[in-house]
């Protein structure tokens, strides 16, 4: 078993018990790379075809690209695809920052997906070497009935044994990428051959790192063509991941305060 | 090693612990960037923050990231985040040496490889070092490094530095951890942690960094005895697949296995994959797997596939050394659930045996666990629990403890053994009356008698006339079949091949019910699979008799009482055991009534001979 085997093993092993222990349960689907690979690792856990929903909270902001990938990849991965409208940006706290207000729709958007569908539990792809915040994560992480996330008073976890009972009015968001890092993502994607949305590919001489919507995700300078030359770009960078992400840096806290309102 | 082959290796991780202020988030963050690990603007970004609060850098807040942290300036939780040395990549967790967040450096420290254990030179070795020493070793973290920090405020001094050093060796080696190496610090310089100290020529030993470098890393422990505890099972195009993480063992497709707590073997017909194409015929240690078998044995989650031969432990008491993390007091008495692998099963604290003192490891007698606490206690469960001792088998000699919603706690099991209790039928809430006294009371025991079948043969029939029989002889009894089931307690369910299980399986839940109270029920249901009636067996237990109501399948069409088969024959009703749904015959009943061939009468004779024979006879 090499390093990757391990790290697919145990991804697997959580989206099992993910599934055997709540129900109903659905995976979002940001259309980005690792969404993507979690959506693959399902189809691996449950041998050809994820049993539950995908769903992508959709603001209409996406690069076109991205559509397009959605509209491919949904009825060639087989799946259960949700694509609901995001509540309008008017719904927002107009007191958040520009691009922190834009990103904070996929919050609303992620409760009346929550409301409407019943969902105990969401799969999301996040990781903990992304963004300093995100280190804090456990594997099953409850959130309060508003959504909002204490990282004080979370739950002990360890050796594997997730907290997979809560009281009622608690929803859960499970993290079956915690532990993958940037580089661990693209050399599985490499091994795999996972599609990937194009936009990651460098084009006169930029691509996109992090893939967000229109208006707040930039590009960076980059020649990276091919699977292996991002992967050597992102051995040797020290730049941080997120920093093509306008909300995370608006404010010191930004990101944080879009996390205890219950965005990923 | 250059940093390309080291970015594609898995990340070595390590934990750092002890007391508070003693210096780990400073040691963390100093190293972070003595690597060259930081992302580039990090600590400007840090040291422009500080300036608009007026507050010196420091150099634990590359850590200490979130806002709420800094401003109380303790690690509330533990952290994870990358570097790497010239030989390889670590991940770090910061765990909080707060007393009040030691779930959290449980939390952190139990998925490391290898711990460090930060001392202040000048406060020298505290409770909540011990505590934090001695966690290590318990939830078994193997190897561990111990930095003696701040040693420019004891003068650089050599022999400050011994007297901390025997303290913490006399410690470590009395709880059976060995340091690899105890190395003199500063990390808020960076002195010997990447780089050697200037201030200290007097020692000799490697860095914190080479240090480890040295550590081997951990391997899935692929020599030890096969375990394959079962984490769910997937229907398939008609198959069923076991699905699980091997923990432990290895296992060739063909081989044969035996399935606890069962006892029940079958072989290993294939190993399933998507997009994974591969002739592998072997699972390891540390894969996550679905397997086929060849026979639809009784299955479910929390069962543990072995080897024949080398099985695991089973036993209805444990001897664990438990560390408690519940605000409220452990207690004997206490009723909690202890969750093995992927099993779970209900538990009494039967004993509080020893409470041990972390700082003196001292041990005595104790009523109770406080928070924190390390002890060891007996648990006893209703059932046999199924495990290894953690010195053989760590992953399935250790388990979690939860009072309801919560965890409260985590053990490791050292012994076992079968404790003798009133009754075995010991549940949640003890029965003011068992089931020896029901049966002394009534002159019978209670038993479930399972009649299946062809739709046809008979069961309903036989099962009523037995009733009346029975009855007339003033025996509590009672049938249960399709009509006052499926009207009622079943009525949510259809006929599709999942909701014909649950079916069944609600019956003989019920049936045991009806049993354990002393009676004698009867069931007449087709139970077509092995898989169902092997789960209605396990149910139900002991005073389970199989049944088998025999006529041959012509026989049940020409007979057509409720003109179902000609329908289904027509298609109008689907999922029609024997046409277009499949029938297993039961392979070993213990009794067959073939009503093609016996008269109602004879039949009937045949069972109340059997019921006589092997139920009321312990009436006599």
């Amino acid at each position: 078993m090499d390093d990757l085997d391990a790290l697919e093993a145990q991804s697997v092993f959580i989206l099992r018990e993910a599934f055997n222990k709540i129900d109903p349960i659905g995976l979002l689907w940001s259309l980005g790379k690792d969404s993507c690979v979690m959506i693959w690792l399902a189809k691996k856990a449950f041998l050809g075809r994820m049993p539950f929903p995908a769903i992508h909270l959709d603001t209409g902001k996406e690069f076109p690209e991205a559509y397009a990938f959605r509209d491919t990849y949904s009825k060639e991965w087989d799946l259960d695809l949700i694509a609901d409208d995001c509540p309008p940006i008017e719904d927002v706290d107009a007191g958040l920052p520009p691009a922190s207000r834009f990103a904070a729709r996929k919050s609303l958007g992620l409760q009346q997906a929550i409301d409407q569908y019943g969902f105990k539990a969401l799969i999301t792809g996040i990781r903990r070497d992304e963004q300093a915040t995100r280190a804090k994560e456990r594997v099953f992480s409850p959130r309060g009935v508003d959504n909002s996330w204490d990282f004080r008073k979370q739950p002990p976890e360890f050796w594997d044994q997730y907290n997979t009972d809560f009281p009622p009015g608690t929803h859960v968001r499970v993290h079956p990428l915690l532990h993958w890092t940037e580089v661990d993502i693209w050399r599985y994607i490499e091994r795999e051959n996972i599609p990937m949305v194009p936009l990651y590919y460098a084009k006169n001489g930029q691509r996109f790192r992090s893939l967000g919507e229109i208006g707040i995700t930039e590009p960076i300078e980059s020649t990276a063509t091919t699977i292996a030359e991002i992967i050597t770009e992102l051995e040797a960078t020290r730049d941080p991941e997120r920093a093509g992400r306008t909300m995370d840096h608006e404010t010191e806290d930004s990101f944080e305060r879009l996390r205890t309102m219950g965005y990923l | 090693m250059n940093a390309n082959n080291i970015a594609r290796e898995r990340a070595f991780p390590i934990v750092i612990v002890g007391h508070i202020d003693h210096g780990k988030s400073t040691l963390i963050g100093r190293m972070l960037h003595d690597t060259n690990s930081l992302p580039t603007g990090k600590v400007e970004e840090l040291q422009s923050s500080c300036e608009r609060r007026g507050a010196p850098f420091e150099w634990s807040f590359v850590l200490d990231a979130l806002q709420l942290e800094r401003d109380q300036a303790i690690t509330v939780d533990s952290t994870q985040i990358w570097f790497h040395t010239e030989n390889r990549r670590y991940v770090i967790i910061d765990a909080p040496g707060h007393r009040e967040f030691l779930r959290n450096m449980v939390t952190g420290a139990a998925s490391a490889d290898a711990g460090v254990i930060v001392i202040d030179a000048k406060q020298g070795v505290s409770e909540q070092t011990r505590r934090h020493a001695y966690l290590l070793h318990l939830i078994g973290v193997p190897q561990v490094v111990v930095a003696i920090n701040k040693m420019d405020l004891v003068d650089y001094s050599e022999d400050r530095f011994k007297t901390v050093e025997g303290e913490m060796q006399t410690y470590l080696e009395e709880i059976g951890l060995t340091a690899q190496a105890m190395i003199p610090v500063i990390a808020m310089h960076g002195d010997n942690l990447a780089t050697r100290s200037e201030h200290m020529s007097w020692y000799v030993g490697p860095t914190v960094s080479d240090a480890l470098d040295t550590f081997p890393r951990a391997t899935a422990p692929v020599e030890r005895p096969f375990r394959l505890p079962v984490q769910d099972v997937y229907r398939q195009d008609g198959r069923r697949l076991i699905v699980g993480r091997v923990e432990s063992g290895q296992l060739q497709i063909g081989s044969e296995v035996s399935v606890w707590p069962t006892r029940r073997s079958a072989k290993v017909v294939s190993i399933e994959r998507w997009a994974s194409p591969g002739t592998e015929t072997v699972i390891r240690a540390g894969q996550s797997v679905a397997l086929t078998l060849d026979d639809e044995l009784f299955i479910e989650r929390g069962h543990i596939l072995t080897l024949p031969t080398a099985g695991p432990r089973s036993s209805n008491a444990l001897s664990v050394k438990l560390f408690w993390l519940s605000r409220d007091p452990l207690r004997q008495g206490e009723y909690l659930t202890l969750k093995l692998a992927t099993a779970e099963y209900d538990v009494v604290i039967d004993s509080i045996d020893t409470v041990i003192d972390v700082e003196d490891l001292s041990r005595h007698r104790g009523h109770e666990v406080e928070q924190n606490g390390i002890a060891e206690i007996t648990l006893r469960s209703r059932s046999d629990i199924t495990y290894d001792l953690f010195h053989d088998i760590p992953t399935l000699g250790r388990a979690v403890l939860l009072d309801g919603y919560h965890v409260v706690g985590g053990c490791i099991i050292e012994g076992g053994g079968d404790i003798e209790t009133a009754s075995r039928n010991l549940t949640a809430v003890p029965q003011s009356v068992n089931a020896y006294e029901r049966e002394a009371a009534n002159g019978y025991p209670g038993a479930v008698l399972w009649m299946s079948g062809l739709s046809g043969a008979g069961k309903s029939t036989l099962a009523m006339a037995l009733q009346r029989e029975l009855f007339n002889r003033k025996i509590n009894v009672y049938t249960l079949d399709g009509d006052n089931v499926r009207n009622g307690l079943n009525r949510d369910l259809g006929f599709s091949e999942e909701e014909r299980d649950e079916n069944i399986r609600r019956v003989a839940e019920v049936a045991k019910l009806f049993a354990d109270y002393g009676t004698i029920v009867i069931s007449a249901f087709i139970a077509p699979t092995n898989f169902v009636r092997a789960q209605a067996r396990e149910i139900v237990g002991d005073q389970f008799h199989e049944v088998f109501v025999s006529a041959d399948m012509s026989v049940c069409e020409s007979r057509d009482v409720k003109g179902l088969y000609a329908k289904a024959r027509r298609g109008e009703i689907t999922d029609f055991t024997g046409i277009s749904s499949p029938w297993e015959p039961p392979e070993n009943p213990d009794l067959e009534v073939n009503t093609g061939e016996l008269s109602l009468d004879d039949s009937l004779k045949k069972m109340i001979a059997y019921v006589e024979q092997s139920i009321l006879k312990s009436a006599k």
